[in-house]
């Protein structure tokens, strides 16, 4: 039933919507300066492929997409957790979470 | 075998303990670790000659180990012990030791001491490997590593930069004559397949060889020769070694080392044998290097150079012998000199020593009294190098002019005026040293005195030796057996034959005569040296004041500054330009540059590396795009 209804929306429409997803997280990346925004717009891009995943996953019938879509998830949360780790750090050293402001290792 | 193993071993060994430990053993232990090592090497080669005296003892000729095993040739590392290596095997074991117990002494102020045994002791052991090589290559590597000696020694006080130039001048001649032998030995082992004395002796007369092929190749291997046996025209190295410390002197430059190429042309035989135009070259070169270097000696004022220029000229005349093919002659008077011109470089040595390092024969004078040792074991051994009836040098030296006067009397007039002349400067030496008045300081004259028990126990062995040495060969007119003769005669078995043609032997009246005439002219010599010397009270011209003749012998006939004009200059000028075209602007140029290119490339490359993390991601995405159209667009 469920099924049917996630098949009555062409794939298409979730090819778009992931793709303005993950355009969206590559811009965040590029043109925010603020790290925890940096790292939201990161998860978006993941979410846009997990969503890609799940999408391609229900249309051909086979479970391993959404199997992997797991895997992407757990590797997500953890790396969240070693980022913030991280950010928490230089917030603590510059007193900013803005990235412009870590250039020591210029040069 | 193992005996044979052990000689040559036990100066390595010592050569390991006094290099590796010298430095923490007392000077006494590390002396004594350095004679005895000589002094056991002495003692197993008595064994072996006393066994080859008796007839006992047969020629040994082992294989230690196969080194070079090729399909066409194999090269083992092989020792030979026969008459001719047993010969040797006794002078360079025998006065080796006694120099080394002169050094004990001799060289017991020095801060070096534990480094000079060392090196005495590997130059021991180098000999012996040249000497008992069963095969050239074997040979060859005792013949570079006594070279090595010699330089290592006449460096041995590197402070000063004359004495540094001198060893290299010693190693730079060497390596000239050491590419002929290296070059005879490639002939030979192109043509015969083979290095092994024995082997060839069998392949050569087994099968005609090309004369050509001969005469290059025994003229190659008289070049290596030439070099290590200060013959012209590449003697002028040793009267500079003299640099090195006087039992150096002795040991290297006098008894053992210099006498190399007569036994590399004494061993090769057999191949000179069929080269009767080398051995004739040999025998020019021979005596012109005996005259030439006895009249640079009436001039020279440097006691150790005097004794230099007489080496060179002796070395001559046994080139001279073995060019006409008396090889005994030559053996014997190599026996012969090494005795008395070991104790004549001690005894120099033994002065200098006196005398706090003064080596000027003008500075000195009336010595007689203070060392009566010295004196007269000095005066024993120049009574033999001059020949004088019964010393040993007459017998070794007559039998060469005999030799001589067989075969080519023009030879006989030349080595007899060379002969005549060293008994002129070896007594004007004498006479200016012994005799007279003292001409040095006061200082000197104050601490004058006879030398210690190490350095005269040498002496006077070596005196004695050289007072009777001659009983090994006595001519047949003396109704004796001629022991060296015989005792060599199965290696040159072969050979002599060459030497007997076109020679009809001396009947016993001309002998007589031969004898006679050279002991008066001896005689002679040595008076109008005393004339001049003693009653006259003559005295070498100071520095910068010879004329004439005698400014030009006195210079050396100038042929270290001909040498240097003709070859030292002209590469110097060579290495000079190819320093300045092809190293600096060619070599340097091209390494300088590639250097600079990637200074620059890293400089703007460097740029990118803005610390902008901005960028960095920039970079990525836009590299990522790139990546992917160009994967799905481009195809």
């Amino acid at each position: 039933m469920l099924l049917n209804i996630f098949n009555s929306v062409p794939i298409q429409h979730y090819i778009f919507l992931s793709a303005v997803l993950f355009s969206i997280g590559v811009l965040g990346v590029l043109f925010r300066r603020n790290a925890i925004i940096m790292f939201m717009s990161i998860e978006l891009m993941l979410n846009a492929v997990n969503l890609l995943l799940v999408a391609f996953s229900t249309y051909h019938n086979d479970a391993s997409g959404q199997v992997f879509v797991f895997f992407v998830m757990a590797v997500a949360a953890a790396e969240v957790a070693v980022g913030l780790a991280i950010l928490v750090t230089i917030f603590r050293n510059v007193h900013s979470v803005d990235i412009d402001e870590l250039k020591s290792l210029r040069h | 075998m193992t005996y044979l193993l052990l000689i040559i071993l036990t100066p390595f060994i010592g050569f390991l303990i006094n290099a590796l430990f010298g430095k923490k053993l007392p000077k006494t232990v590390s002396g004594i670790i350095g004679s005895g090592a000589i002094f056991v090497s002495f003692l197993l080669s008595s064994i072996y000659f006393l066994g080859f005296l008796k007839g006992t003892q047969a020629p040994i000729d082992v294989d230690v180990y196969k080194w070079i095993a090729l399909p066409d040739f194999t090269i083992t590392f092989g020792l030979l012990l026969d008459q001719l290596s047993v010969t040797w095997l006794m002078v360079v074991t025998g006065i080796g030791f006694l120099i080394h117990v002169y050094s004990m002494s001799y060289m017991h102020d020095d801060e070096k001491f534990n480094v000079f045994f060392a090196y005495l002791n590997l130059f021991i052991f180098f000999m012996l490997l040249l000497v008992l090589g069963n095969n050239y290559l074997v040979t060859f590597i005792g013949w570079e590593g006594v070279g090595l000696c010699s330089y290592l020694l006449i460096g041995f006080w590197f402070k000063n930069q004359s004495y540094n130039d001198a060893a290299k001048k010693a190693f730079v001649m060497n390596r000239i004559g050491d590419l002929g032998f290296l070059l005879g030995m490639f002939l030979l082992l192109y043509n015969f397949k083979s290095l092994h004395f024995g082997t060839l002796q069998t392949a050569i007369a087994a099968a005609p060889v090309q004369h050509g092929l001969m005469i290059a190749i025994t003229l190659l291997l008289f070049v290596g020769a030439m070099g290590k046996s200060a013959q012209l025209p590449l003697y002028t190295w040793l009267p500079d070694a003299m640099a090195g410390p006087t039992p150096v002197s002795a040991l290297i430059h006098a008894a053992t080392m210099v006498t190399a190429g007569i036994y590399m042309i004494a061993r090769s035989n057999f191949l000179y044998a069929l080269a009767p135009e080398t051995l004739q070259f040999v025998a020019i070169i021979g005596v012109a290097t005996a005259l030439f270097a006895a009249t640079i000696g009436l001039m020279q004022n440097d006691i150790k150079k005097v004794l230099a220029y007489s080496t060179v000229s002796q070395l001559g005349l046994m080139f001279m012998a073995l060019g006409l093919g008396a090889y005994n002659s030559a053996v014997f008077h190599v026996v012969t000199h090494a005795f008395f011109k070991a104790c004549l470089f001690l005894g120099s040595g033994s002065v200098i020593h006196a005398l706090h390092g003064e080596q000027d024969i003008r500075n000195m004078g009336g010595l007689r009294k203070y060392m009566p040792i010295t004196f007269w074991t000095f005066l024993i051994s120049s009574l033999a190098i001059s020949g004088i009836f019964p010393f040993s040098g007459f017998f070794s030296k007559d039998e060469i002019l005999a030799a001589a006067f067989e075969h080519n009397k023009v030879l006989w007039v030349i080595a007899s005026i060379a002969s005549l002349m060293t008994a002129f400067y070896m007594f004007r030496l004498v006479f200016l040293t012994f005799t007279g008045e003292f001409r040095g300081t006061a200082e000197q004259k104050h601490h004058l005195h006879e030398s210690p028990a190490l350095i005269t126990f040498p002496l006077v062995v070596l005196a004695l030796l050289a007072a009777v040495g001659g009983v090994m060969g006595m001519p047949e007119v003396f109704g004796v057996d001629h022991y060296l003769k015989n005792f060599l005669s199965p290696i040159f078995a072969g050979s002599t034959h060459i030497g007997e043609h076109g020679a009809h032997h001396l009947d016993h009246a001309t002998e007589w005569a031969l004898m006679g005439g050279a002991f008066l002219g001896a005689v002679l010599s040595i008076g109008y040296a005393y004339m001049k010397y003693v009653s006259g009270k003559a005295l070498p011209a100071k520095e910068g004041e010879e004329k004439g003749l005698g400014k030009v012998v006195y210079n050396k006939y100038y042929v270290d500054e001909i040498y240097n004009l003709l070859v030292v200059k002209p590469i110097m000028l060579f290495s000079q330009v190819f320093h300045d075209l092809i190293d600096r602007t060619l070599v340097d140029g091209l390494v300088n540059r590639s250097g600079k290119v990637s200074l620059m490339v890293g400089a703007q490359v460097r740029k990118l590396q803005s610390g902008y993390i901005g960028f960095y991601l920039l970079a990525m995405v836009v590299s990522i795009i790139a990546m992917f159209s160009y994967v799905f667009l481009m195809r």
